[in-house]
């Protein structure tokens, strides 16, 4: 296998895409926070983003096919990290999710597995050459996402969590589910649904009860929700130039979980549907990169991102509108947060490998 | 090992652009709703979050005594809270708050773990009523701590241990019922308004309109720039009442801690000067929200603190009764002829009545009747008038009627005669029963009030005045039901008669009379002594003499004896006798001569340490002219820097200061 790659085979469009975004979120963050206790936090998150991207160029100088061999030992690490977070981790929130680092920086693990997760996927499938999907395959590729899907919701942390399943389920729809078998599967989960609900933490049920009757209880749980539609409404089509929702801090985190909220207050429609494009762009170039990726595991690797980057922006724009849950999901690239610029850099880091390798042979 | 390996299925990857293509059109259309088709009603939303309606409070007019000197008055009290939606960690601030309002630490931890299950919006009441020191507290950590912040609401500040409780009544928040009564209908929840006594008689005029403000505010509630629409409160107006403090500071001392209540009133104009009631109640209690336990004390007392006794007790006159008699016998031109030889008791229909003097009083005519209370002269009296003739008198000089005073829930009592008997229990009035009734004993039923009225009357050739409490000068019209001065009546009495029984009471207090022992020299004060049996003496001996039934004391007197200027009613419930009542009721006159004449009445002492005085006390102060005397109702301090506190000096007995 050849070394010969070259910068040259970098997907700048893609970067650029990424850049516009992140500024749009560094403006909006500087915004959100103006005249609040996190003033100033944009420029950290000028230095993650800046940290990012070197991240981003080491990963991709990384053969990603050196990374899938030593996977299994990355995974160990993984569910390694997520056990000492049950056990050290800080308790914020009620959760632990958090664990100190030296120097003052909190380090959330459950990002960096989705990270592993998306390798290890993409190394099961690769290795399976077969188009049919057994019983078999199908219960161990779900335990690969499945054990560190339960640990994280010990945490708990359910949103995070959930963020793994599509990594899982893009897997198995590429890997070639046959239809019976995702039919069993909704099935198994639509009967699964009370046992949950019966396991949940009550803020959890709180929040998906007031996803349900957000006004039962406006400045409960239900709280965000109307405060969030409140903001985004009265953006309107161009714009509320006072920003007020946001301003006056009757929007709840507005640099982080609900920053695509603040930005639709402040930039009404028209600036919404313009970062829905660019996500939307950003998006349809990583799956083109999977089509043109050199092997199966390249394509796995790269729709893993894919399936992580929508499923996130599905959840954190959904709950903004109202159509979901408030479940603590950031907008990649956007919301301010060090773990969460991390991983979008180093996933886009693999995804500039695996093109990298296209014409290599 | 990953060689040019099969290729993925380039039909699932298309549906997976498809999937993306499909939520983010899910996407689009939700922001199309909110930002488009409602952006109109979330805009209003947004608006509606920001702009709030603040009220401004109105404080409630001052309650003044007859000289303008403050009986009620208001304070700016202050609450402390703590707001739960600023992002602080509120258990680690628990301790400097604690101290800073003087607080046990542990309470506050437990009251924010109590309130951590209630929304984030619901502040927590940390303490009513701070202290100026621990409002410059708060002041002075709003950086250090945000979450820290106060309410400010005006309350009334009542004269300390129930002095004047009755008449002053009490404020609360309007309750549902309230709401819905005629007069009530433009007030609001919440809405602080009298419940009882001249509070709830007044309300209307001492009652303020509250403002309001219509401000910007951030998601803590906290206002932000400037209003944008002030509209002022409109205090409530102050209320002159009759009362003169001197001398109701004198009733309450004269009645003490005895059961009972206590009028004087200028029987020229029915002006109440002084009125008590016991036992009595603090209405500071409910100033903020009375305590369920201090609630349920005050109603099931058997004593009923709560009743004002000298509108509302309804009880046998006694031989207070026997001067209606007597004018109704002159009247009727049987008294002057009158003569009866009494022997300790008198037969009618077959009965033994007896006098309360056992070994009689021999001959007896209406002057010594009076002056000697002689049972048997009014027997007879009564068994020549007969009910329906005493009842026409006693109904004209009011009694069994509401008087018109202007205090709510004015109680009727009873005045029998044979129609009402039938109307009450469908049976034939006795003519035995008459016999009873010429001593104020019987289902006669008076109130003090009533009585004072009634008494007053007689003394004043026939002068039938309304009763009142406030100076209805400045009062809209129609406000009261009974105008205090057009429905003044006279009542034709002979003159020779009221000359003569006047006369006759003003012997009740020398020598002769019923009670020498209530004689003041000096001062010439005509009155009659009535004690009432709340059962039958046989009844009361099988209870082994049980104190609750004991015989009720009562006195109306006044001075001089002839167009009196100031009349006193005593009731003293378990007095036994009537000069017990009389003594009380003489105090009061002398009092009020005292003043007349300008004689120093009572000594007053300035407290030792000086500085600090309970809330809600009367006292007297130095006043700009440098008059140590000057007595002050209601003004207080809590313990304020020497610089603006007066030299608080204490009323006597009402132990405001401390």
């Amino acid at each position: 296998m050849s070394r010969n790659i070259s910068l040259r085979d970098f997907d700048w469009t893609l970067i650029a895409f990424v850049l516009i975004i992140c500024t749009l979120g560094v403006i909006e963050i500087r915004s959100a926070t103006l005249h609040t206790k996190f003033a100033g936090v944009h420029v950290k998150q000028m230095y993650w983003i800046a940290g990012g991207l070197i991240g981003m160029f080491v990963v991709s100088l990384l053969n990603y096919h050196a990374l899938l061999e030593r996977v299994h030992w990355m995974y160990i690490v993984a569910l390694a990290s997520l056990m000492s977070v049950l056990i050290f981790g800080q308790k914020y929130l009620g959760a632990r999710r958090w664990v100190k680092l030296p120097g003052g920086n909190h380090f959330q693990p459950s990002e960096w597995v989705k990270l592993v997760l998306i390798l290890a996927v993409a190394k099961y499938f690769s290795d399976l050459q077969h188009r049919e999907l057994t019983w078999s395959d199908f219960i161990k590729a779900g335990a690969i996402v499945g054990v560190p899907f339960i640990m994280v919701m010990g945490q708990p942390d359910l949103g995070t969590a959930l963020t793994y399943l599509p990594i899982a389920v893009v897997g198995l729809f590429l890997g070639g589910v046959r239809w019976k078998q995702a039919a069993v599967v909704v099935l198994l989960a639509g009967l699964a649904m009370p046992l949950a609900w019966h396991h949940m933490k009550d803020y959890q049920k709180q929040r998906l009860t007031s996803f349900i009757a957000p006004d039962a209880d406006p400045r409960g749980a239900g709280y965000h929700v109307k405060q969030s539609k409140i903001a985004v409404g009265s953006g309107g089509i161009w714009g509320s130039n006072s920003g007020s929702q946001t301003r006056q801090g009757f929007l709840p985190e507005p640099h982080t979980d609900f920053i695509f909220a603040a930005f639709s207050e402040e930039h009404g429609f028209v600036g919404a549907m313009a970062v829905l494009l660019l996500y939307f762009i950003v998006l349809m170039r990583l799956t083109q990169n999977a089509q043109t990726a050199p092997d199966r595991a390249g394509t796995f690797i790269v729709m893993g991102v894919v399936a992580v980057l929508t499923f996130h922006i599905l959840v954190n724009i959904g709950m903004v509108v109202g159509f979901m849950p408030v479940t603590g999901i950031p907008l990649p690239l956007m919301s301010y947060g060090g773990s969460s610029v991390l991983f979008m850099f180093l996933a886009l880091g693999m995804v500039m490998n695996v093109r990298m390798h296209r014409f290599v042979n | 090992m990953f060689g040019r390996d099969e290729k993925l299925s380039p039909v699932r990857l298309t549906a997976v652009q498809y999937v993306i293509l499909a939520i983010f059109l899910l996407l689009a259309y939700g922001l199309w709703q909110l930002q488009v088709s409602q952006s109109d009603y979330y805009s209003a939303a947004a608006e509606e979050n920001r702009v709030r309606n603040v009220p401004i409070l109105a404080p409630r007019g001052k309650i003044l005594d007859h000289n303008g000197r403050p009986i009620v008055e208001n304070y700016r009290s202050l609450t402390a809270l703590l707001l739960r939606d600023s992002s602080r960690d509120l258990k680690a601030d628990a301790d400097l708050i604690a101290q800073g309002l003087n607080l046990d630490p542990k309470e506050v931890r437990d009251k924010i773990r109590r309130f951590s299950s209630l929304p984030q919006y619901q502040p927590i009441y940390l303490k009513e009523d701070i202290t100026p020191d621990e409002e410059a507290f708060i002041e002075a950590h709003r950086t250090e701590l945000p979450e820290l912040d106060t309410i400010m609401a005006y309350r009334r500040l009542y004269p300390l241990k129930g002095f004047m409780a009755h008449l002053i009544g009490y404020v609360g928040e309007v309750s549902e019922d309230m709401l819905n009564q005629p007069g009530f209908e433009l007030y609001t929840p919440g809405d602080v308004v009298g419940k009882s006594g001249v509070e709830l008689q007044y309300n209307q005029i001492l009652m303020g309109k509250n403002g309001s403000r219509r401000v910007v505010v951030d998601s803590h509630g906290r206002e932000v720039g400037k209003p944008l629409e002030e509209k002022p409160a409109e205090a409530g107006k102050d209320l002159k009442l009759t009362i003169d403090i001197d001398l109701q500071i004198a009733a309450e001392e004269a009645i003490g801690d005895k059961n009972g209540a206590l009028i004087a009133m200028d029987p020229h104009t029915g002006e109440i000067l002084a009125m008590v009631s016991r036992p009595t109640f603090d209405p500071n209690d409910f100033a903020i929200r009375i305590k369920r336990g201090d609630w349920n004390k005050l109603v099931t007392d058997p004593d009923k603190p709560l009743l004002n006794k000298a509108i509302q007790a309804q009880l046998a006159p006694g031989s207070t009764f026997k001067i209606l008699m007597a004018t109704a016998g002159w009247q009727e031109n049987i008294a002057q002829t009158l003569n009866v030889h009494c022997n300790g008791g008198a037969e009618f229909f077959g009965r033994r009545f007896g006098c309360w003097v056992k070994s009689g009083h021999g001959e007896v005519d209406l002057t010594k009747a009076i002056y000697q209370s002689c049972d048997v002269f009014f027997y007879t009296l009564a068994n020549k008038l007969g009910i329906d003739r005493i009842a026409k008198y006693a109904t004209t000089f009011g009694l069994g009627q509401k008087t018109g005073i202007d205090l709510p829930q004015e109680a009727t009592g009873v005045m029998p005669s044979e129609e009402w008997k039938l109307r009450n229990f469908r049976q034939k009035w006795f003519a035995g029963e008459t016999i009873s009734v010429g001593i104020g004993q019987g289902a006669v039923a008076v109130t003090p009030v009533q009585l004072i009225r009634a008494i007053s009357a007689i003394s004043m050739d026939g002068r039938m005045v309304v009763p009142h409490v406030a100076d209805p000068t400045g009062l809209p019209p129609n406000y009261l039901e009974v105008n205090h001065y057009t429905d003044v009546k006279s009542v034709p009495v002979d003159e020779n008669g009221w000359n003569l029984i006047t006369d006759a009471m003003s012997r009740v207090l020398l020598p002769e009379g019923t009670a020498p022992s209530a004689h003041i020299p000096g001062i010439d004060i005509a009155g009659k002594t009535g004690s009432a049996q709340v059962v039958s003496l046989a009844t009361r001996a099988k209870h082994q003499n049980n104190e609750d039934l004991a015989q009720n004391g009562w006195f109306v007197g006044f001075t001089p004896r002839r167009s009196p200027d100031v009349v006193v009613c005593a009731l003293f419930q378990g007095g036994e006798h009537g000069k017990l009542a009389a003594r009380l009721a003489t105090q009061v006159i002398k009092a009020y001569v005292d003043k007349q004449r300008r004689q120093p009445t009572k000594v007053v002492e300035k407290p030792a340490n000086g500085g600090k005085t309970e809330i809600g006390a009367l006292w007297t102060s130095p006043d700009e002219q440098g008059d140590n005397d000057k007595l002050q109702g209601g003004r207080f301090l809590i313990g304020r820097p020497k610089r603006s506190a007066p030299l608080a000096v204490a009323a006597p007995g009402l132990g405001g200061v401390n």
